[in-house]
């Protein structure tokens, strides 16, 4: 066994008669890409929510390098470096994208004395990077508010990169990204994973994007953990295959 | 800074230091302008940058009072001997007494309300919205009660203070410039925090607190700091009252929940809130139009001050500031477009 940062061991969520997650287990390895599929409503959005802390578990045991986390609450978590992204996307609208960047340093590595300072010039040199980087230094100065719906999906995923997570997980990076940027997402999200050396753990649908981006694939159906393995061993498997085309 | 802004920032410097000598018949309602700038630059800090709209700060300038008046005459008395005395002989504080009691005390009111607000926001930040607003509320009407039942500061009838030892015309010049002067240092102590990373976390507080928890933003800190900072202000303030008004008593005069209290969020949601001049414009405004009902239309203030809540709430949500910024966005340096075409072209 290689490293594993998060480990998520017989985690039940229900919501009054709904059983989103049963006994989910699974691991997280440090360094690398994971994804995660389902059909909709297969329980992958309250897996995450599960993992930050979003809400209490039922039961189960959810480690974050090793320290268990089911009991933190979001700010505890996000503060030890695991950090996610929102499937509806949560940016600051009525700020720019620069302000969004900058709201975005990482607080937890700063004591209240170094809050209290002004920005850096390298805070602003990175903000602008980062914001190049995903393709939005032209559209800086906008309100946030008002880019398009796919151009606020790359910024809070630029934001979440300014935060230097150990750990990030993303719920649908692709949703609404024009398929010609795909690709470049793509690219983006595995340099941000090899320059960063951030570990990403991926809910995506589209299957070609997560075939090419992953090592390692977990697929969830009606709450439960259905399969796990490399793009190749889950594209041939025939209970993903069937939870995708029939039974839902 | 521009050369405009300095000019302007000069302009009024001047205009608060000669104030008081060219209108001498005004120098209370000009410290109390000042008193209601600093009530609302302090309370803005909390409602307008970091979304969290407090009923209770009055609390904060109530606390003030009577911290200031309890540490300056324990200084030289027993203060349950000396308030229930009340009036009867042992009033007397040589000129050292008073000013050194006076530094000590306003000092002391600012540092007890900044502690204050860190214990009853750890109890109270855990509600939103209009929960925050009654719950804080009912702290200042709740303080407000017990100090009334506390003989040992004087409770109902409230509590008397020595009177300024100079002659009286020097005493309001003098009251007028102790609250000028914290009204300056709020303001710029304002304007530095709200360019810091801190200034931007609590406006974050405001428009998503939830994403800036998921961001690992220290909120309920940066919460807890932002209102000890606004309470030790406000804590100041009341201290300054205190001596200015040398007799006060708790339900009418410290703990005001329905006058002052109320007052500093009409200034603010008047002239903007969530902006820096916002509730300096607004606090001067509703000082003038409380100023001119209260003297010109007497049995009828109470109404036009409703309609003027009224109208403001209704019709002005955004205040003055709010109003400028949409019309004439140039003047705030708002260039969004220009700057980003200029980038790309
Ligand atoms: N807060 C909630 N309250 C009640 N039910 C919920 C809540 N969150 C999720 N659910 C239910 O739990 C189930 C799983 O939802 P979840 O959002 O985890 O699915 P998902 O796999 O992320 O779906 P999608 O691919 O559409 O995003 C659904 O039936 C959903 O209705
Ligand atoms: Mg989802």
């Amino acid at each position: 066994m290689s490293d594993v940062i998060i480990d998520v061991q017989g985690v039940s969520k229900s919501f009054g008669g709904v059983k989103a997650n049963t006994n989910v287990s699974m691991q997280v390895e440090r360094g690398g890409i994971t994804g995660l599929i389902g059909p909709n409503g297969s329980g992958k959005t309250t897996l995450f929510n599960s993992i930050v802390g979003y809400h209490p578990i039922d039961g189960g045991s959810i480690k974050f390098e090793g320290q268990e986390i089911s009991k933190l609450p979001v700010q505890k978590i996000a503060r030890l470096g695991l950090l996610r992204t929102f499937q509806q996307t949560r940016i600051y609208g009525a700020m720019n994208g620069v302000e969004n960047m900058l709201i975005s340093l990482p607080h937890r590595k700063m004591s209240l004395l170094d809050a209290l300072k002004k920005n850096t010039r390298e805070d602003y040199e990175r903000a602008d990077q980062l914001l190049e980087f995903v393709g939005l230094y032209e559209k800086r100065f906008l309100k946030s508010g008002d880019l398009s719906f796919g151009q606020q999906k790359l910024l809070e995923f630029a934001m979440a990169l300014m935060n230097e997570p150990t750990c990030l997980l993303l719920d649908e990076p692709t949703a609404g990204i024009n398929p010609t940027l795909i690709n470049g997402l793509i690219d983006r999200l595995k340099r941000a994973n090899e320059e960063f050396g951030i570990t990403l753990f991926v809910i995506e649908h589209n299957m070609r994007v997560i075939m090419n981006l992953a090592e390692s694939i977990y697929c969830l159906a009606h709450g439960e953990m259905l399969a796990q393995g490399t793009p190749d061993e889950i594209q041939n498997d025939q209970k993903v295959i069937d939870a995708y085309l029939g039974a839902h | 800074m521009g050369n405009n802004k300095i000019i302007l920032y000069a302009a009024i410097l001047a205009i608060t230091v000669i104030a008081p000598f060219v209108f001498p018949a005004f120098g209370t309602q000009l410290a109390t302008l000042w008193l209601m700038i600093i009530v609302a630059l302090t309370w803005d800090m909390t409602g307008g940058q970091m979304g969290y709209n407090s009923l209770g700060n009055i609390f904060f300038y109530g606390t003030g009072m009577y911290v200031a008046a309890a540490v300056t005459i324990g200084m030289v008395y027993d203060v349950g001997e000396y308030t229930s005395a009340h009036g009867g002989g042992i009033t007397s504080f040589t000129d050292q007494q008073y000013f050194t009691g006076m530094f000590v005390g306003i000092l002391a009111a600012g540092v007890f309300c900044s502690v204050c607000a860190v214990v009853i926001g750890y109890l109270t930040f855990g509600l939103r919205g209009p929960y925050f607003a009654i719950g804080t509320l009912g702290v200042a009407i709740a303080a407000g009660e017990l100090v009334s039942n506390w003989d040992w500061i004087g409770g109902g009838q409230g509590i008397a203070l020595p009177v300024y030892p100079g002659d009286l015309d020097e005493g309001k010049v003098f009251f007028y410039f102790l609250f000028a002067l914290t009204g300056v240092a709020v303001f710029l102590f304002c304007r530095w925090l709200y360019q810091t990373r801190f200034g931007a976390a609590i406006n974050a507080i405001r428009d998503d607190e939830e994403k800036a928890d998921a961001m690992g933003i220290h909120t309920l800190r940066y919460k807890l700091v932002t209102w000890s900072m606004a309470a030790f202000f406000v804590g100041i303030a009341g201290g300054i009252s205190a001596f200015q008004l040398i007799h006060f008593e708790p339900l009418e005069t410290a703990y005001q929940t329905i006058n002052l209290g109320i007052f500093m969020v009409v200034c603010v949601l008047l002239g903007g809130k969530g902006t820096l001049w916002g509730p300096v414009i607004g606090a001067s405004l509703f000082h003038v139009f409380k100023e001119v009902t209260w003297n010109y239309f007497l049995g009828w203030q109470w109404v036009a001050l409703g309609a003027l809540i009224v109208v403001t709430v209704v019709y002005f949500k955004d205040g003055v500031m709010g109003y400028l910024l949409h019309t004439k966005p140039e003047w705030f340096g708002v260039k969004i477009d220009q700057k980003a075409s200029e980038e790309t072209s």
